[in-house]
Parts: structure tokens; C-alpha cells; sequence
């Protein structure tokens, strides 16, 4: 009797496709001078708990790629598979922090944009909203700011709140396209350590777009590099829990070999 | 993630907060116009071209306590919140639609081009051939003045709304009606307000134009109505008292309905263009 579920488990784990996966994906846009190839046949596929960081140069099509994994955008060629499933819209299984601040809604505090998302996202009951809300509020540290209308915010407490809403969702897959780009370097440091704590804690599987090395070996477990124009697979790192401590050897290597491998000038600067 | 503290507010000097606003600032500005008005009508000395405020003031009083102005004030507000809520409503309606659809989006552009330019009195003649002197008449007229401007303001502030706010709506699964209603109406609400303000004072206008126009033959005529037969009668005062309603009712609904408005929406959620 036990073990037949159990049985099927295994079953099913041995055969179940990637969490994301992503099969020969081309991504354009037209323009008034013609079709604009900003990403050219991607693959890749992420597995559970794992945090995938797309890095490139500006104009390589990450935002573009996440875009599509989001459902904002349509491939032109490929598919991209969520659970095995064709993703064709956007939905509250992908939520994604954007690195634009107006991306909370400002008629609504800061309960109240996190509390909405539940509610519009998830279906929770009003009162569950709340309290699922104020949960996540105060995990990213905003416990005093519940009742602030948005425009009232510092750039980095209007990210915590998008980083908030999105966890709150408790997504299969968390989108982030660098939410701290518009930060200034000592707020960044601060949120990409609270954020690959949050990501550690509840362990969940994210892919994250920056142009920052430094960035990509701090919050990801593995970092995928694009070429710009079009955006096409580079090179990929696994980045070993040793190497994300900041100052260590192990850092500073897997730093120049991400340098070396994707940016033909070893001394251009990559911040 | 460590609290973030809570900033530590000041209460701002007493003096500061008596004259922060510009109530006092306007009373002033009034007050100046009523001497003006006052000096210059003494000194003209025709009460038949520009009466006294004194005796406007008096003509306007003595209308009030016979309840004809009450009357014919109620009458034209009447009609002017029918046309103006017909008008609303169809402007959320047809900007919905433009919103969800390419061909609804082409039909409000193509429409509100043709007949936003149209002037409401023009179709004056029109109504009164399908409607028939009365109030279907009049309402058809607001309506018309108030649809394009209010349905223009609410596209171009549909349009405006930035689009990673689009998405963090869409994110959450929000499509059609819903959208429209939870995202992009209040995203685009400086730009809606400010085109049922505009909405409001074409309404007000060509209600009291239109009344003035074919008053002649309507038995419970408005505020229109009230200044025509004044003038009819050489009542200037009285003429001027009937205008001196309309600017206060402009003012009564500018200043405290949408100021108030403005103030629980925009202002508090930091959208105003200042
Ligand atoms: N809406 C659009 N219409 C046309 N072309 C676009 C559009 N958005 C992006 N592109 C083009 O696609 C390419 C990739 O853009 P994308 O925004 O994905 O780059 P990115 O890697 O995110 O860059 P950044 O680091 O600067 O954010 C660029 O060449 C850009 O010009
Ligand atoms: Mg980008």
C-alpha cells in the first residue's frame, strides 16, 4: 500500500522534464527598417534550485530572453517549456522583479500591491492576503513601511517591495532582470547578500539576467554568458558554493576566467 | 532582511503651516475683482449695461428667496448630470473596448477625430429634429460634449501607462475588463481626471448655450432659460445674478468636488504632474 505511491514518484521524477526548459529559442523584433534578431537560438534547460544567471554586455537580449520566459514575448523560433508545458502567456508561476521602479502600483501601499498580487495571483481570501503579505513585508526587512504609498520610497526599499510580491507568489520560477542595475554600489552589494539569502532559504529556482560579474557569481549557482548581436550561448560556469564568498581566492578566479572566456579584451572593464 | 527604520518626522513651524495653502491667496485675488467691479460699475452709473455687484448681489438674493433660481439651478443640474454620466459611462465603454482591441483602438481614433472638433450647439438642430424640443434634446448635446474630450483624455492616458507596470499587471494573470479596471484606470488616472474636469466645464457650457437657445418655447426652462427671460426684460441684475450662478456653481464643483478628488487619488499616490 506504501509503496506504490512511492514507487510512482521515483517513476515519475526519473522521466519528468526540467522545471524550464528551453529549445533552439529565436527572438526578434520588427522594426521600421527591417526584422531585428535580438536573441538566435538559444538553449537551455534549469532544474529545481537551481539559479541560473544570463550575463552579457548591454543589447545581448537578456531582458529580451526573459521577456519571453516571462510571456511577455513570443519566440520567433523554439519553444520555451515550463514543466513540459509551452509557455504562452504571462502568469503568476513566472513572477518577475524588473529593474524599472514604477513597477509597483502606486495607487496601492506597500501592503497593498504585495496583498493585491496575492490576491489577483494566488486567489487568497483578503484577510490571507494580509497576513501572507505582512509575512514576506517583514522578511525583506519593511515591516515599518507597510502603510507608505510607493512614491514614497527610496529606489532600494521599492525593489525590496517588488522582491516581496514576488516571493510572496511563491512562483516556480522566480524572473529577476537586474533589480539592482539602478542602485548605487553599496545598496547593491547589500541586496544581491539579502536576496541570495531569501533564495537560499525557501530554495527557489530563479533565473537572473545582469551584465556585473561580480553580480553573476555572487547570486548564481550556475551563469550562463551571451555574445551581443544576436544574443547567443557563450559559455557557462557552475559557480561551487566556495567561490560566491567575496575576496576569497576561488572569487577572484572564477571572476577572470568569466572575463577571459566571454570578453575578447581582457582589460575592458565589466561593471 | 534587517528592519529598515521608520524616518523620525518634524511638525513644521506653526506659521509655516497657516499660510501653506492658497485659500488665502485666492480670497485676495476675489476680493480685489469685487472692488473693481463695484468702482467700475458706479462709475459707469447704467445699471441697464453693467449692474452694481450691490445691486447683482440683491437681484441675486431676492431670485433665490422666490425659489425661481433654486428651481431653475436644480432643473439645468438635473439634466447636466444625466448627459454628464451618459457621456462618462460611454466613454469608459468605448475606451475599454479601444484598449483590449485594434479594431476597437482604430473606431475611438477615427471617431474621436471627427467629432471631437464638432462643437455641441452644432448638433442642436439635428437633436431637436429626433428628439423634439425638451430635455432628450439637451442631454444628447451634453452627451456629445462630453464623450469625446473624456474618451480622448482616458485613451492618451491609457497609452501613457509605462509598460513594466503593464507587465507587473499581467503578470498576474489579469486580462480584459480586469486589467482595464485594476491597472490601467488607475495608472492612467491624472490624465482621466483632468478629462472629466474638461468634460465637466463643455458640459456646463453647452448646457446653459443650448438653453439659451431654444429657452423661448420650453415651459421649465434652466439657468439658461432664467438669463434669457431676464434679459428679455431689461432685468441686467438680474441677468448678471443668473451668470454669477453659474460661476459658482463652476467654482463649488472645481474646487471642491474635483480638488477633493484630486487630493484622495494623484496627490496621495504621488502621480500628480506637478
Ligand atoms: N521593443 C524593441 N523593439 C525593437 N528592438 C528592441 C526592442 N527591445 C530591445 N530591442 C533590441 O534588442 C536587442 C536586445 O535588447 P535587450 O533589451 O534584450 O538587451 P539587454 O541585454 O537587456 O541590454 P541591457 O543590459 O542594456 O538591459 C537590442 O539590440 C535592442 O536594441
Ligand atoms: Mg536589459
Amino acid at each position: 500500500m506504501n509503496v506504490a505511491p512511492r514507487l510512482a514518484g521515483l517513476v515519475g521524477d526519473a522521466v519528468s522534464p526540467p522545471l524550464l526548459a528551453l529549445d533552439h529559442v529565436s527572438i526578434s523584433y520588427p522594426t521600421r527598417d527591417g526584422i531585428l534578431t535580438a536573441v538566435e537560438d538559444v538553449s537551455f534547460t534549469l532544474s529545481a534550485g537551481e539559479r541560473l544567471v544570463l550575463l552579457g554586455p548591454s543589447g545581448c537580449g537578456k531582458s529580451t530572453l526573459l521577456r519571453t520566459v516571462g510571456g511577455f514575448l513570443k519566440p520567433s523560433a523554439g519553444e520555451i517549456r515550463l514543466h513540459g508545458k509551452r509557455i504562452v502567456a504571462p502568469g503568476p508561476d513566472r513572477m518577475t522583479v524588473f529593474q524599472e521602479f514604477d513597477q509597483l502600483l502606486p495607487w496601492r501601499t506597500v501592503l497593498g500591491n504585495v496583498r493585491y498580487a496575492l490576491e489577483r495571483g494566488k486567489s487568497l481570501p483578503r484577510g490571507q492576503a494580509e497576513e501572507v503579505a505582512r509575512h514576506w513585508l517583514t522578511r525583506v526587512g519593511l515591516k515599518n513601511f507597510v502603510d507608505a504609498f510607493p512614491h514614497t520610497l527610496s529606489g532600494g526599499m521599492k525593489q525590496r517591495v517588488a522582491i516581496a510580491r514576488a516571493f510572496a507568489l511563491e512562483p516556480a520560477l522566480l524572473l529577476m532582470d537586474e533589480p539592482f542595475a539602478a542602485l548605487d554600489a553599496l545598496t547593491r552589494r547589500q541586496m544581491q547578500d539579502e536576496l541570495l539569502k531569501l533564495c537560499e532559504e525557501t530554495g527557489s529556482t530563479a533565473l537572473f539576467v545582469t551584465h556585473g560579474i561580480d553580480e553573476a557569481i555572487r547570486v548564481g549557482t550556475r551563469i550562463i554568458a551571451l555574445t551581443p548581436h544576436p544574443g547567443r550561448l557563450a559559455a557557462s560556469f557552475d559557480v561551487l558554493p566556495e567561490s560566491r564568498v567575496r575576496g576569497t581566492a576561488q572569487f577572484a578566479e572564477l571572476e577572470r576566467q568569466i572575463q577571459q572566456s566571454v570578453f575578447a579584451d581582457p582589460e575592458a572593464e565589466y561593471v | 532582511m534587517s528592519d529598515i527604520a521608520a524616518p523620525k518626522l518634524l511638525r513644521a513651524p506653526a506659521s509655516q503651516r497657516a499660510f501653506a495653502g492658497t485659500p488665502w491667496r485666492r480670497a485676495v485675488i476675489l476680493a480685489g475683482f469685487a472692488l473693481i467691479w463695484e468702482l467700475y460699475a458706479r462709475w459707469l452709473d447704467n445699471p441697464l449695461l453693467l449692474p452694481t455687484m450691490g445691486a447683482t448681489l440683491s437681484a441675486l438674493w431676492s431670485a433665490i428667496l422666490s425659489g425661481e433660481l433654486p428651481d431653475r439651478t436644480l432643473t439645468s443640474l438635473r439634466v447636466l448630470t444625466t448627459g454628464y454620466a451618459i457621456g462618462v459611462a460611454v466613454a469608459a465603454i468605448l475606451t475599454t473596448l479601444a484598449a483590449l482591441s485594434r479594431w476597437g483602438n482604430e473606431a475611438l481614433g477615427l471617431l474621436t477625430s471627427m467629432f471631437n472638433p464638432l462643437p455641441a450647439i452644432a448638433l442642436l438642430p439635428v437633436a431637436l429634429l429626433w428628439f423634439g424640443v425638451g430635455t432628450p434634446s439637451l442631454i444628447f448635446v451634453i452627451v456629445h460634449s462630453v464623450l469625446w474630450p473624456v474618451a480622448l483624455a482616458c485613451h492618451g492616458g491609457f497609452l501613457a501607462v509605462p509598460p513594466t507596470l503593464r507587465m507587473a499587471g499581467r503578470n498576474l494573470g489579469l486580462s480584459g475588463g480586469r486589467f482595464v479596471v485594476e491597472i490601467l484606470v488607475p495608472a492612467a488616472f491624472p490624465q482621466i481626471l483632468s478629462g472629466l474636469r474638461i468634460g465637466w466645464a463643455f458640459a456646463w457650457r453647452t448646457l446653459i448655450a443650448a438653453e439659451l437657445v431654444f429657452g423661448v418655447s420650453a415651459r421649465s426652462g434652466g439657468l439658461g432659460w432664467f438669463i434669457y427671460t431676464s434679459r428679455a426684460q431689461l432685468e441686467t441684475a438680474s441677468v448678471f445674478a443668473g451668470l454669477l450662478t453659474v460661476i459658482l456653481i463652476g467654482l463649488v464643483v472645481e474646487g471642491v468636488i474635483f480638488r477633493t478628488l484630486t487630493r484622495l487619488t494623484v496627490q496621495r499616490w504621488g502621480q500628480e504632474q506637478a
